[in-house]
């Protein structure tokens, strides 16, 4: 039975959902602008990009690898049908370039450096290391965040670029070395399909990415309530919520560009 | 010198200071003395500027902290020095960056010299040698003394302790007491101690204030306070169950809420 306190509920949850919504986009202005006032922490960017950058690699050369021969694989099998698999270069690389490169990076990148961003945040707040740096006269949104939500915005381009490249050269893999397309009808078809737009379009969906990882990553952890199943929950959430993100944003930045 | 003044902090109904003034003194140790939930830690993050009140001052150096701007409050603190109930390290550097970190965020000091000034603040809480340790190869009361010896690293003129010694045994308890006494007498620090340990507090304190649920009940010398009459402070300081200090908070009538609860259980 529908309940009379119904269109409160609804009201209050919807009233709650904008409260957060707003106290993150002030969250993510504060953090944000802090990177542009010095002292500039250079040393705690660069450990940043190293933890989500660097250490990503190997997990984002695998992804793209097999990413890459499975589009070998499929690509072959249905272009094979039209006697078009000269077209295979140009296939693989537009669907990694536009689509699978900075959606599938991100994600993955989501899974193992977002995570672990809210969850060391989270640990942060319970151990009291955010006001034993207040103490220190030290703020904790420049210390702790800026450099990750600005290590994030560099990254991602940076690995979505590697991811490309790796993939591309898994349908390589696959389309020339296995099934024997015409190696140079797979290069030459690849640089004559891909424009410069496809490119600028990953790279700018990757940027979007790189600061929706970082900033719901470190939000979550910073609001987490202080105790370990709140840092959990965190966890778990900052994931859910980044990844459902992603894809929305993806859908959003496809449309604009197309 | 540190004054409170009327300080006012709700948190819905629950009032957790509720119009407090007191002093610290300088050069002295005041132990700020309750049970739980009485309000000690709240007003220690209120005195150190980490949570404002709904009304009041906290004056710092003639500077009401409770309308400091952030620049403000941020250049006092470089006189303040806090050791925290769980110690605070940061768990992602070693013992000797964790001492060394206020001096690199807030000095141009060189290398060497930082060098010398962590190892002079180990061997004052005695823990040269550990310096290549992560603070999770300490024990408890190690961990404690590395906080205490970031605290006291840029010479602070005020350090505040939140339950310094909670969670130690007998001996580093021992420890801890002699070394907030030591570093008062030696640097001639202020100590602002939030305690529930009775035996520590009369051990270290100058002055010490009791507070019971956001109020100050009894204010003093050690002497003062083992002989007041008040059967609030009697109560705590013998750690009797009986007494005016109710072990429980509820509001509600204990029977009326045994009669509702059973009511509603024969209903269903």
């Amino acid at each position: 039975m529908l309940s009379l306190d119904m269109p409160a509920v609804i009201g209050r949850k919807t009233l709650n959902r904008i409260q957060i919504l707003g106290r993150s986009g002030i969250f993510l202005a504060i953090a944000a602008s802090q990177a542009f006032i010095p002292p500039f922490r250079i040393e705690r960017l660069i450990k940043e990009i190293e933890f989500i950058g660097s250490k990503s690699v190997l997990i984002i050369f695998v992804t793209a690898l097999f990413t890459g021969m499975v589009l070998g694989l499929q690509g072959h099998h249905t272009l094979v049908q039209f006697g078009a698999e000269a077209l295979l270069g140009s296939a693989v690389a537009l669907s990694i370039i536009r689509e699978l490169g900075p959606v599938l990076c991100a994600l993955m990148v989501t899974g193992r450096a977002g995570s672990a961003m809210t969850a060391e945040i989270g640990i942060m707040k319970i151990t009291d290391q955010f006001p034993a740096l207040e103490m220190m006269a030290v703020d904790p949104l420049k210390y702790v965040i800026s450099p990750k939500i600005i290590a994030g915005i560099i990254a991602l381009p940076l690995l979505t670029a590697f991811f490309d490249v790796v993939g591309i050269y898994g349908g390589y893999l696959v389309g020339v070395k296995l099934l024997g397309v015409n190696e140079g009808a797979y290069w030459g078809k690849m640089i004559s399909a891909v424009t410069f737009t496809d490119i600028y379009g990953g790279i700018l969906k990757s940027l979007n990415f790189g600061l929706l990882i970082s900033w719901i990553s470190t939000f979550m952890g910073y609001t987490a309530t202080a105790d370990t199943e709140g840092v959990s929950r965190a966890t778990t959430r900052a994931v859910v919520i980044t990844s459902l993100s992603i894809l929305i944003m993806d859908y959003i930045l496809t449309s604009l560009l197309l | 010198m540190i004054i409170v003044k009327n300080l006012l902090k709700k948190y819905g109904n629950i009032v957790a200071s509720d119009n407090l003034s007191c002093r610290f003194h300088k050069n002295k140790v005041t132990v700020i003395l309750g049970g739980s939930g009485s309000g000690k830690s709240t007003l220690l993050r209120q005195i150190t500027g980490l949570e404002r009140p709904d009304s009041g001052q906290v004056l710092f150096d003639d500077l009401d902290l409770t309308q400091a701007t952030k620049t403000q409050l941020y250049e006092k603190r470089k006189k303040m020095g806090m050791l925290f109930q769980g110690s605070a390290l940061f768990n992602y550097l070693n013992i000797y960056e964790n001492i060394a970190f206020p001096l690199r965020e807030h000095t141009r000091i060189a290398d060497n010299v930082i060098k010398t000034i962590v190892t002079m603040k180990l061997e004052m809480v005695g823990l040269r040698g550990t310096e290549h340790l992560m603070p999770s190869q300490l024990s408890g009361g190690m961990m404690k003394r590395v906080g205490l010896a970031r605290a006291i690293v840029m010479d602070p003129k005020v350090i505040f302790y939140d339950e310094p010694t909670s969670g130690l045994d007998p001996i580093s308890t021992g420890v801890i007491d002699k070394l907030i006494r030591d570093l008062n007498q030696k640097l001639n620090i202020t100590s602002v101690v939030v305690s529930h340990d009775i035996e520590s507090c009369f051990r270290i304190a100058d002055h010490i204030i009791i507070l019971y649920y956001g109020q100050i009940i009894a204010e003093g010398s050690v002497d003062e306070i083992r002989n007041s009459e008040d059967p609030r402070v009697m109560q705590f300081i013998q750690g009797n169950p009986e007494g005016p200090i109710p072990f429980t908070r509820t509001e509600k009538n204990y029977l009326d809420d045994i009669l509702m609860t059973g009511g509603s259980h024969v209903e269903s």
